[in-house]
């Protein structure tokens, strides 16, 4: 009976992705107790989250595919309008206005669009699946570059970076053509200086930091230094668990959040990062396959923009970490403390796992 | 055939998203493989660069400042010392809002403007993650009042740190010196020296006098504590510590209350004095008048002080007996009838008849004595008792230049005598080449005269006619004058003694310094130019007078009532006592005080009444009224 139900419940979980998942949670969870200088506190926090995380997975994985391709441009056009009412009565925090304040809840609608942009892209080009022309490609890039402005302009160009990412990533894998892709890379390189004009800055002084950290040191450029100072010290083998002075000492900042990628590197060495970066390239590698098997273009394209989302996740985090990209917030996926990219991550797993068992049961 | 055209395009798409997404995977192995060398090259290649800079994070090296050695008279007594006093001390590194916690701590403890600025000052200089003394010195009212409210002011915190003293104050100030916090260029100097790895940019380091001179003595060695402190600088343990090593004493030859003496003997006259125990070279007083208090220049002297030490026309900071170069006058004579009888050119039996002048062969330039009409038949002795100014003339003429050079040179004249304190100066003991290397100009005879009695272009400095009249007292045995007697080691207590040996010798016959000691104990006895100071001595008091004009006086009467007190002579004295064995030699300059024997004998007896019989002067001193016996 608890083994019918348990297998009811599982039907749509993939358990190759839940098993690299739980791995990367645990390490996830072991990391941040040593981040956090061992507090229970922010343990079970944590703990909240995944519930939370996992639930919305759940919810996902058992969505069905058809339902999910009808929500793709309510969910959108619900993303804009948040965006927009964001820009006029949201809340300001750090110098941005990221949060709306729903009264029971604070959310933040950039958070919804790394997921909503690749979902509505492939939902459309899905509908014109047969007859596309160079001008879906440009409409479809225009609904990349709407919500991405939006979102750099509260400003937050790390989540704008990530949803200009994911677009890309389903613009790329619907075939665009290499020359309009290379065009649109040339635009935007010409358009550079003016971008760069248009930065806070803030945002100026961490680019200008990433290519002299010793600039400023105990200013924009502390993190930076202050990060590689604990990955290099960490060595081969690392410092071991709750071992680590650079973030037991409490010299590098942002520890539990952006930067807990330097805790574990310092603790566990370069084999440590070795094993989580071969747990990345296999959940992202999981993702590609189940994009590669999916059984429409929507679910192909949905699954290889959420997969590739999540590299770029990663990436950004690890290469701002050991100070090759400029310093942006971007959590590290499911190893950062933190909520809400937890549950978009998550939902962007569950809806992995919908499409993956979705093709199992269509064809059983 | 619309639908097979449908259905290859669907697998052309197919087949180019597989495509693209055997490229996107790639690109994926790709970034990750670059992530993996960049992780390769921080923790394997550059492990080691890391490792260091995380300790170096970590760990904070606070050196440990050593106790400094102290500064003691031959009997004991204090002259600098340490004490422990509470601080108030911010550490800025941990506080957001300076001017506010000041203003909050002035509610609290007084904090002056010139506590303010030293503050500030140090701020600039001071690298993080140190605290900085708001306030010295807080009396228990005070700490009192900061501890009931520490709770609620964060970054600030009494440390009990250790402070120099000079308990005498103006006593010795010249000698001891002061110490003072180290400038860019103290700390160049050190590096220069290869000495700079003792000290921090904030320490302490002896800026004049003893404390100067003896600086790597005084110092110690600094020590180290390895503290482990987080990012805000905040120390959460001590790894590891290296005690400091404390510095050595210095044990003086000087005696502070014979120093006392001269100093009040001195009463307002500026001029110096210096006191040496002819048997060993030690110096037991050395005064500079007008003095300062040393304990002002500890914590960086204010503007207003330093302005009125600094310009003060009586130049307080100048140390005359080691910087002050004068005409040596008449107690040159002691030393010319020296030469005279060891070169040969006078016995004791020789004299002459003086008319009141000396008239030069040849040119028939004429010398005046200081005695209008002449002290009649003149031998040697009565030539020092009376200081006949024309058998020095005469006996000048004799021996010439060279030989007065190269004989006196002997004593020390015109040389620096490597004192251990530093500025001394060589003062100037003339020649045949100094005059063609100065003036190029040849050595005329007419010069020689006026050497005889010390005037010309003779110069020497207090320290200098000191250390001749010890070797005149001692019988010819040259010391280098030194005030620190022994160092004591701060850890074993053993002491090193400085210097208890002659370091040459002017061979001198006994008979001729008999006949010279003879002739200086009758200046102090009646019919001699210092016999009034010399009144009831109770031991053989030899001593020379002298006066030393500060300008030309050609020709005219010099009338002392008439000009302006800086214009003055300056008043000389040496001495030596008892006769037959000294225990005390000293020569002294009084400043724009006249003739030698009024001022400047006085001093001389009170200090020897002391030192021989510890009798203590009665009244302060007062300016002789006696001029019967005065003259030079």
């Amino acid at each position: 009976m608890i083994n019918l139900l348990f297998a009811r419940l599982g039907r749509h979980l993939d358990l190759q992705l839940l098993g690299i998942v739980s791995i990367l949670l645990v390490i996830g969870l072991i990391t941040l107790f040593s981040a956090s200088g061992g507090s229970t506190e922010r343990i079970f926090a944590q703990l909240g989250n995944i519930a939370v995380a996992l639930t919305i997975m759940w919810i996902a994985a058992n969505v069905p595919l058809n339902y999910l391709s009808s929500v793709a441009l309510p969910l959108y056009l619900a993303g804009l309008l948040l965006l927009v009412a964001v820009d006029l009565v949201g809340l300001e925090v750090n110098g941005a206005q990221r949060w709306l304040n729903l009264g029971f809840t604070r959310i933040q609608p950039s958070e919804l669009m790394k997921i909503g942009v690749p979902m509505m892209l492939a939902w459309y080009f899905d509908r014109y699946e047969s007859v596309l022309r160079i001008r879906n490609f440009v409409i479809a890039t225009i609904l990349v570059v709407i919500p991405v402005i939006l979102v750099a302009n509260q400003p937050d160009l790390g989540t704008a970076l990530l949803v200009a990412a994911a677009g890309f990533c389903v613009l790329f894998l619907a075939g665009m053509s290499l020359k309009l892709l290379v065009g649109t890379a040339l635009v935007g390189a010409a358009s550079l200086p003016f971008l760069w004009s248009s930065l806070r800055e803030y945002q100026q002084q961490r680019v200008l930091t990433l290519l002299d950290p010793m600039q400023d040191p105990l200013g924009a450029g502390y993190h930076t230094i202050q990060s590689t100072i604990a990955m290099g010290s960490g060595g081969l083998f690392g410092k071991g668990w709750l071992n680590g002075t650079q973030s037991r000492l409490e010299f590098l900042p942002e520890r539990s959040t952006d930067f807990i990628f330097a805790v574990f590197g310092e603790e566990f060495g370069l084999l440590g990062n070795l094993v989580l970066i071969v747990l990345f390239m296999l959940l992202i590698g999981r993702g590609l396959i189940i994009a590669a098997d999916a059984p429409t273009m929507f679910a192909r394209l949905l699954a290889g923009g959420v997969t590739l989302t999540f590299f770029t996740y990663v990436t950004v985090n690890m290469g701002m970490v050991g100070g090759l990209l400029p310093v942006v917030g971007v959590p590290l996926p499911l190893i950062s403390y933190g909520g809400t990219s937890l549950v978009t991550l998550m939902f962007g797993i569950g809806l992995l796992m919908s499409i993956c068992t979705n093709r199992r049961l269509v064809r059983t | 055939m619309s639908r097979s055209v449908e259905l290859r395009d669907h697998r052309r798409e197919l087949y180019l998203f597989q495509i693209r997404l055997a490229v996107a995977g790639a690109i994926v192995a790709g970034v990750f493989l670059m992530l993996l060398i960049r992780l390769f090259y921080l923790q394997i290649l550059q492990h080691d660069h890391y490792q260091l800079l995380a300790e170096q994070n970590r760990v904070n090296i606070v050196p440990v400042v050593p106790h400094r050695g102290v500064i003691l008279d031959r009997n004991g007594v204090t002259l600098a010392t340490n004490y422990a006093a509470y601080t108030l001390e911010i550490t800025p590194s941990e506080v957001d809002d300076l001017d506010a916690i000041i203003e909050e701590l002035s509610a609290l403890v007084k904090i002056t403007p010139k506590d303010r600025r030293h503050f500030e000052k140090l701020l600039a200089e001071v690298p993080d993650f140190s605290s900085i003394p708001i306030r010295t010195r807080l009396n228990d009212e005070e700490v009192a009042r900061f501890v009931v409210n520490r709770f609620q002011i964060r970054g600030v915190d009494i440390n009990a740190r250790l402070f120099r003293h000079y308990p005498s104050a103006e006593v010795a100030s010249h000698v001891v010196g002061y110490i003072g916090r180290m400038s860019e260029s103290d700390f160049a100097g050190l590096q220069e020296k290869g000495l700079a790895y003792n000290y921090t940019k904030s320490d302490y380091l002896g800026k004049v006098g003893l404390e100067q001179h003896y600086e790597r003595v005084l110092r110690g060695v600094t020590g180290y504590e390895h503290v482990e402190t987080d990012a805000t600088g905040r120390s959460i343990r001590t790894l590891r510590s290296i005690l400091p090593v404390s510095g050595n004493n210095l044990l003086l030859a000087l005696d502070a209350k014979l120093q006392q003496i001269a100093e009040d003997a001195f009463g307002d006259h500026r001029g110096s004095l210096v006191a040496i125990e002819p048997e060993t070279g030690g110096v037991l007083a050395l005064v500079s008048r007008p003095g300062f208090d040393p304990n002002l220049f500890v914590e960086g002297i204010d503007p207003a002080h330093w302005k009125l030490l600094n310009e003060s026309p009586d130049h307080p900071l100048n140390n005359r007996a080691l910087q002050g170069v004068y005409p040596p006058g008449s107690t040159f004579k002691s030393f010319m009838a020296l030469a005279g009888l060891e070169l040969g050119k006078r016995t004791p039996e020789d004299s002459i008849s003086d008319p009141g002048y000396f008239v030069l062969g040849g040119s028939g330039h004429v010398f005046r004595d200081w005695k209008k009409g002449g002290h009649g038949i003149v031998n040697l002795h009565k030539a020092i008792v009376e200081s006949c100014d024309t058998y020095f003339y005469g006996l000048a003429q004799d021996l010439g230049i060279d030989s007065i050079h190269d004989f006196i040179g002997q004593f020390g004249f015109g040389k620096l005598t490597g004192v251990d304190i530093s500025g001394e100066v060589s003062g100037l003991l003339p020649s045949r080449q100094w005059k063609e290397q100065r003036f190029d100009q040849r050595w005329f005879v007419g010069d020689t005269i006026s050497i005889g009695i010390g005037q010309g272009y003779n110069l020497v400095t207090p320290l200098q006619l000191a250390s001749a009249t010890a070797i005149l007292a001692n019988g010819g045995r040259i010391f280098r004058p030194h005030l620190v007697q022994h160092i004591q080691n701060s850890q074993t207590n053993e002491l090193e003694t400085v210097e208890p040996h002659p370091v040459a010798e002017v061979r001198l016959q006994p008979r001729h310094l008999d006949l010279v000691r003879d002739a200086m104990v009758d200046v102090t006895r009646p019919g001699g130019t210092a016999a009034w100071a010399g009144f009831g001595a109770k031991y053989a008091f030899a001593g020379k007078t002298g006066t030393a004009q500060v300008i030309g006086m050609k020709g005219q009467e010099y009338d002392e009532e008439l000009i302006d007190e800086r214009h003055r002579d300056h008043a000389l004295f040496i001495a030596f006592a008892p006769a037959e064995a000294p225990k005390i030699a000293l020569a002294i300059v009084v400043e724009n005080a006249g003739h030698g024997g009024a001022v400047a004998a006085p001093i001389a007896r009170k200090m020897i009444d002391y030192y021989l019989l510890g009798v203590e002067p009665k009244a302060p001193a007062r300016r002789a009224a006696s001029r019967e016996s005065d003259g030079d």
